[in-house]
């Protein structure tokens, strides 16, 4: 129902809703809503219990002032938590990584830790938007909102992450692939807000792979493929492959992922196993048609995009 | 009530303190009370980067930040790049020297971007600075002398004004 921002029907266009505000002789673009802005997680999670299913978290806003602007949304309570204490943990530790529901996208980038052991992170947020929108847009936020075109839940699922999340009642841990519940849909109640993510490190010499493909740098990716790889003498260990911007949120892709778990894997037969690697994909696939790509066409990015992050990450594998 | 709030907010060195709905955007707070109305709006839901202003050293898209939300923050917008005496910030001057403005109606956007990319890059490559600009849009010059004027204020100094 709710499109992303950036993608908007023709009907709904920003300058004939404009004009339609213009003519009403209104000059405020969102709808009505009582704004809090909390100092603490406690007053925060307090408010959107009460508010139940007419609250809203306003994290970076990247996402929800262009839906209300929109009026696509209309929340009657807004808990900004932009000015709580304590949210933006980025925490590289020996086991996990620990982002914060503050922690913007920027802050990933700019951290060393990251880069090193979390590269597949460090690199698809490198994809996200563009720097002004990186400066506000928080990761939970876009784990929050799982808009299908989106990197940052495909990356969590890739990395077999976690997401925290709290409410009056205490906290609860739930694992991505459960998150996820279909397009910009999540297995948030109301009253509930996630306050950390969690990517536990990859294993040993993993070899990373990020592609995505997109009409204009930053745009929405129209298909992408993450992957993390283990190969231990000439064998593969482990492979995580995730496929975004294809269904109602991020796809893992087990039965590609089986076929290679176990398989010789080496630079000589990797094009043939990567290429029915790729077929799998496609065959698990069944995207719509839309204004940005037709179904065929989208299937046939989700091989290429994912032939493309396989063999980038062989070609990492051990580079630790 | 939670539908007005009093903020006080400092833009382009000046403080204000004012009451504003809380539905009411940074945009429309700069460009209608404050009647600063360099900063442009051509969107509204953050793909254009027309209306990018400084805050608290970092950019941001005023359309999609709450004047709220700017309670104790400092702004910087294009009215407060030049120096008193009127003399141009340096990337206003390589914007000047290389065309690269025809309508201009892109340019604040642009000029605040490319501050912030710049103190943070001072030896770009080009393409770094295509895809730090990738956010805002042009529909006049075709972006080359745009690129040309980042390219050639790389290395100046960034006075500290956004
Ligand atoms: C021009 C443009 C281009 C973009 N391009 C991309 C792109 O290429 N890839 C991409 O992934 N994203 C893109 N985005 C979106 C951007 O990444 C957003 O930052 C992100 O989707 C949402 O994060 P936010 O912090 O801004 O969330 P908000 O906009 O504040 O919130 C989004 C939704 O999540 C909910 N929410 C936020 N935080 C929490 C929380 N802690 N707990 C519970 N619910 C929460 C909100 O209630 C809301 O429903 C783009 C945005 C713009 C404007
Ligand atoms: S008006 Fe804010 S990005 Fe276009
Ligand atoms: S100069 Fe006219 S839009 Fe850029």
């Amino acid at each position: 129902m709710v499109r992303p921002s950036g993608q908007l029907s023709p009907q709904a266009t920003p300058g004939r809703m404009a004009s339609r505000r213009r003519q009403a002789g209104c000059k405020l673009k969102p709808p009505w809503f009582d704004y809090h802005a909390p100092e603490s997680l406690e007053a925060a999670l307090e408010l959107l219990d009460n508010a139940g299913y007419d609250g809203r978290v306003l994290a970076g806003g990247q996402s929800l002032m262009p839906m209300l602007n929109m009026r696509i949304v209309n929340p009657s309570v807004l808990v900004d938590i932009n000015r709580i204490e304590g949210l933006d943990t980025l925490e590289a530790g020996p086991d996990q990584l620990r982002v914060g529901a503050l922690v913007r996208h920027a802050d990933l980038l700019r951290d060393p830790a990251i880069r090193e052991g979390w590269p597949l992170l460090a690199e698809a947020t490198t994809q996200v938007a563009h720097p002004t929108i990186r400066n506000r847009g928080t990761v939970c936020g876009s784990v929050s909102h799982n808009d299908p075109a989106a990197e940052h839940p495909g990356i969590l699922v890739t990395h077999g992450g976690s997401v925290v999340i709290a409410s009056t009642k205490g906290q609860r841990k739930v694992p991505a692939e459960a998150f996820f519940d279909g397009m910009m849909s999540t297995t948030l109640d109301p009253g509930e807000m996630v306050i950390e993510l969690r990517y536990p490190r990859p294993p040993r010499g993993a070899g990373h792979g990020f592609v995505e493909f997109a009409r204009r740098l930053g745009d929405f990716a129209i298909a992408g493929a993450a992957v993390l790889l283990t190969v231990e003498n000439g064998v593969c260990e482990t492979a995580r492959l995730t496929i975004i911007g294809m269904g109602d949120g991020p796809l893992r892709a087990r039965a590609a992922e089986e076929l290679m778990a176990g398989s010789a894997l080496t630079q000589q037969n990797s094009g043939e196993i990567f290429t029915a690697a790729a077929q799998d994909v496609m065959a698990a696939l069944d995207p719509a048609d839309d204004v940005h790509a037709s179904a065929s066409y989208r299937r046939h990015l989700a091989g290429v995009m994912t032939q493309r992050a396989l063999e980038a990450a062989l070609a990492r594998v051990g580079d630790q | 009530m939670s539908r007005e709030k009093t903020i006080q907010v400092t833009v382009n060195r000046v403080a204000y303190e004012k009451t504003v709905s809380v539905r009411r955007s940074l945009a429309d707070f700069i460009r209608e009370d404050l009647h600063q109305t360099g900063t442009h709006l051509g969107c509204e839901h953050g793909v254009c980067g027309a209306c990018t202003v400084s805050m608290n050293g970092r950019s941001i898209r005023s359309c999609l930040t709450l004047a709220v939300q700017a309670d104790g923050a400092e702004i910087t917008t294009i009215e407060g790049l030049r120096e008193e005496d009127g003399t141009l910030h340096p990337i206003q001057e390589a914007f000047h020297q290389n065309f690269a403005l025809q309508c201009g109606y892109c340019t604040p956007g642009f000029l605040i971007t490319a501050i912030e990319f710049l103190k943070e890059n001072p030896d770009p490559t080009e393409r770094q600075v295509r895809e730090a600009l990738s956010g805002n849009l042009c529909r006049c010059t075709g972006y080359q002398a745009i690129v040309d004027a980042v390219m050639s204020a790389a290395g100046t100094e960034m006075p500290d004004r956004a």
